[in-house]
């Protein structure tokens, strides 16, 4: 299919015993930014690294625009990939001019033509005034828009980017990544990046495939992944979840916050654990209750609060600025989420969340 | 002085017993600093006071063109060599970091080996082989009937000698810088369409330009101050002629020249300065760097590896083998070692002393320089590090001219060789106890000082141990290069006083090239296992 930029079939990656990549097959359509997401040493900084070419597959293959790079007895060098890259430190060359850096990967154009190529790419990420400084004398921000610029002047098949944003201030990365996701969109350049900060991947990335321990756990939008993770890890990694022990019944599913009217494909009397998240519980204090307020973090807008179930189990909940209770208050706790609720056995999601497979 | 008013004393601190314990620190530290800035300008202000106060004779025989020959010859030696010397290095450096060059980690360790062979050890083996009457013609005669090769005396055989010896400091400065390299420079150009050897030359090479600058003013600089190779090589650059004129009692020429050739070496510190503060953008990466994919070098790898192996062979290989060959000839002509004796022991005794002083002297000066910055500690480290750079023989010349004058009683005694040694090598030193104590924060001895400790206390309880290790690296690093040291050993030593450096000196001058063997090989011996350790260490690091 001509809409797809990259395929990676089956990747595998051996570093002397360690298996840094293992088996990982994933899609890029054209115009589409991937998140590479997962803990550190997940392998997704590998897989990056196997698509650039800066390291050759154990097995399995990599099709660029169609065209095969890596494969049994095939390796394309990185310089004829046609593949751009931002590197996690930007790698900007220290002894070029922000012009010459830019200009570093134009080739066989005329000077007249490399100069407006780069004088348009600059005006791109917004940095024409400082193309006759070295990189020293620019911010983190403005370099970052450097390693941008000259990794899209080429016009490559497909951008990578490393940790783009992991080396700036944190009130810095928001703007930049905005700033990023709009450029990438306008040029409707394909680009994978990799991180581990699942708010970042949420915003940037169209899709998201999420690595834990070289393997890819689920690829897909953020929503499908945020709603329907296929595995506990994708729902604890995503963040912000509980989870609670229930036994399959006949009628739902039966939990300590009371029986929970959804059916799954398992047998009666499987052990299942379910996924809950702070919007998904409410809380009703109550002198009998058996549950109790441990702690209320005030995050402005609204209040979090821990609260422990009488297993000893916690979970978190979300509620409005102006409810305000005690550490030590009795309360009754319930399921409030409306929806149903991810739920997993062995660690892998039963329905009802259709699991979601890439390609 | 300026800096010492500094000491803060507010009259709320005057009931703690701190500000005088810190009176005694201070005083210490720069009553050491002001006797080692003493002795450090004494040559070379000595010499200036000579020279100036030496007759018309001696300023006419300057302005001679055999001066001017003298500094072509010498300036000429010193670019040729340094260029060759990078012409070798920096393949060796790139060939062992990052190509899958085979048995690249052998290579690695074998490439700067020749550093422990002191310069007059390798010219006379060059010398004892290629040379007239030399080991090459002997086998040559009989079977071809050869009776004359081609002259080594003079620019080839300097020319070759020193390469092969000083091509190490550049080797080990280039092969630094790569390993401390980002990776990422050259990962991010062949993502953007250069190939192994673009990259090389549009990203590597200027990304290496300081360190490489650095390294060949280095090797300019072992050049100029080299005595060995060029006295054995028969070679007029500057240190020899200031010998000879010095040895045929013509001694205002000697200063003359002298006060020459620290002029020369003084333009080529300036110049590594201006180099060191250009490369300050260049920066290293900042952590442990992640390990380089290596270039495949493919069909390359076979002249890599011939290029390698003759590198080893000349410089270490050959060496190697000649020493043997004329230890055992020398052993079968009945040379004894129970005769160097004497010199193994003059030789220990001397480096062992000046060992010791050198660390004395050091350890106070490393102190003020990390932990006291100021104007007055700035020009005290740059004053070091400019002695560093001159030729042993213009210290050895301005101490004998000094001591003959004006302290007779100390005059050809082993205090004054000792006091050469310190000026010689007390900047490696500090610099050896200035790296190790740059790693101690302090915090720790502040926290000592919270403890209830004075700072003196807080300095030999905290510091001084986790410093030990800095000092013995200092202290075996004087060591080795004293028990090497030749020019200045052979003027200033006591009559009688016989080293193995001026043992392997004397034999090489008669061409009893057999009885040179044992104490160069001893020497060699002695220097270079702690380089073994150093070097491993760097792989180790890598």
């Amino acid at each position: 299919m001509d809409s797809i930029a990259v395929q990676c079939c089956n990747l595998s990656k051996n570093y002397h015993d360690t298996r840094a990549v293992s088996d990982v097959s994933l899609s890029v359509a054209k115009g589409e930014i991937l998140a590479l997401l997962g803990p550190s040493g997940c392998g997704k900084t590998t897989t990056l690294r196997l698509i650039a070419g800066f390291e050759k597959p154990d097995s399995g293959q990599i099709e660029v625009a169609g065209k095969p790079i890596a494969g049994p007895g095939l390796f394309v060098s990185p310089e004829r990939r046609g593949v751009g890259m931002v590197f996690q430190d930007y790698a900007i060359f220290p002894h070029l001019t922000v012009f010459q850096n830019v200009a570093y990967g134009l080739k066989g154009q005329s000077p007249a033509q490399m100069r407006d190529n780069v004088l348009m790419m600059l005006k791109l990420v917004g940095i024409e005034r400082f193309q006759g400084r070295y990189p020293h004398e620019l911010s983190g921000g403005e370099r970052q828009r450097v390693a941008l610029a000259r990794a899209l002047a080429p016009h490559p098949v497909l951008l990578l980017m490393d940790e783009p944003f992991s080396s700036l201030d944190a009130d810095l990365r928001v703007q930049v990544r905005e700033q990023v996701r709009g450029i990438l969109k306008s040029t409707q350049a394909t680009a994978i990046f990799v991180t581990h900060d699942q708010e970042e991947a949420l915003y940037m990335g169209d899709r998201l495939a999420i690595f834990r321990k070289g393997r890819l756990e689920q690829a897909g939008r953020p929503e499908e992944v945020f709603h329907a993770p296929a595995t506990r890890f994708v729902a604890e990694f995503m963040g912000g979840t509980d989870f609670l022990t229930g036994q399959v019944t006949d009628d739902g599913i039966l939990t300590e916050l009371g029986l929970l009217p959804q059916k799954v494909g398992l047998p009666t009397g499987a052990d299942v654990e379910i996924a809950l998240r702070a919007d998904d519980v409410g809380f009703e204090p109550q002198a009998q209750g058996k549950a109790m307020v441990l702690e209320r973090m005030f995050r402005g807008a609204y209040n979090v609060y821990r609260l422990r179930l009488p297993s000893g189990r916690l979970v978190h909940t979300l509620q409005p600025h102006v409810r305000l209770f005690k550490p030590g208050t009795r309360a009754r706790v319930y399921v409030s989420a409306g929806h149903d609720l991810a739920v997993f056995h062995d660690g892998r999601a039963v329905s009802p969340p259709q699991p979601s497979h890439i390609r | 002085m300026q800096v010492v008013k500094k000491t803060p004393f507010e009259p709320g601190r005057r009931d703690f017993r701190l500000p005088f314990d810190l009176n005694g620190m201070t005083l210490v530290l720069w009553g050491t600093a002001a006797l080692v800035a003493v002795a450090l300008l004494l040559p070379v202000v000595y010499l200036t006071v000579r020279a100036l106060g030496a007759g018309s004779e001696a300023w006419q025989g300057l302005f001679r063109f055999r001066t001017l020959e003298t500094l072509a010859r010498t300036v000429w030696l010193a670019v040729v060599v340094t260029g060759a010397s990078a012409a070798i290095a920096v393949p060796l450096a790139w060939l062992t970091t990052r190509t899958d060059l085979p048995l690249r980690r052998l290579w690695a360790v074998l490439t700067p080996l020749p550093l422990v062979i002191p310069s007059y050890v390798g010219a006379y083996l060059f010398v004892s082989a290629f040379g007239p009457r030399g080991l090459l013609q002997q086998i040559l005669e009989p079977v071809f009937g050869v009776t004359r090769l081609p002259e080594i005396y003079g620019f080839p055989g300097a020319l070759l000698a020193l390469t092969l010896l000083s091509y190490p400091y550049l080797l080990l400065t280039v092969r630094a810088a790569l390993s401390k390299m980002d990776p990422a420079f050259e990962e991010a150009s062949r993502s953007l369409g250069q190939d192994a050897w673009g990259t090389f030359w549009r990203v590597t090479m200027p990304l290496l330009r300081p360190a490489l600058g650095a390294g060949c003013l280095l090797t300019a600089l072992y050049v100029l101050r080299d005595f060995g190779v060029v006295a054995i090589m028969r070679y007029n650059t500057f240190t020899r002629v200031i010998y000879v004129s010095y040895t045929t009692f013509d001694r205002s020429q000697a200063a003359l020249l002298a006060l020459v050739l620290v002029a020369i070496t003084l333009f080529f510190l300036a110049l590594e300065a201006r180099v060191m503060s250009q490369a300050r953008h260049f920066q290293a990466a900042a952590g442990p760097v992640r390990p380089t994919t290596l270039v495949a070098l493919g069909p390359w790898k076979w002249p890599a590896l011939a290029f390698c192996g003759t590198v080893v062979f000349t410089s270490l290989v050959l060496p190697a083998g000649l020493l043997f060959y004329w230890l055992v000839r020398g052993l079968g002509a009945g040379e004894t070692i129970p005769r160097l004796e004497l010199a193994v022991w003059n030789s220990v005794l001397a480096s062992g002393l000046g060992a010791i002083a050198i660390v004395l002297a050091a350890l106070p000066m490393a102190i003020l320089v990390v932990r006291r910055p100021g104007r007055i500690t700035r020009l005290l480290e740059r004053l070091t590090y400019s002695t560093f750079a001159l030729p042993g023989i213009v210290i050895a010349l301005a101490l004998v001219f000094f001591g003959a004058n004006h302290v007779p009683q100390l005059y050809q005694t082993l205090p004054m060789l000792l006091l050469a040694y310190g000026i010689l090598f007390l900047p490696q030193a500090v610099g050896a106890v200035r790296a190790s104590l740059l790693q101690i924060h302090p915090n720790l001895e502040e926290a000592a000082r919270s403890l209830g400790r004075s700072p003196l206390q807080a300095f030999f309880g905290v510091t001084f141990p986790l410093l030990r290790p800095g000092l013995a690296a200092g202290a075996s690093l004087a060591f080795l290069t004293i028990m090497k040291e030749l020019p200045a050993t052979l003027i200033l030593a006591p009559i009688g006083f016989k080293t193995l450096a001026t043992g392997v000196w004397a034999a090489v001058s008669e061409a009893f090239f057999a009885q040179a063997a044992a104490p160069a090989l001893l020497i060699i011996l002695m220097s270079s296992l702690p380089m073994t350790f150093f070097i491993l260490n760097e792989q180790r690091i890598d």
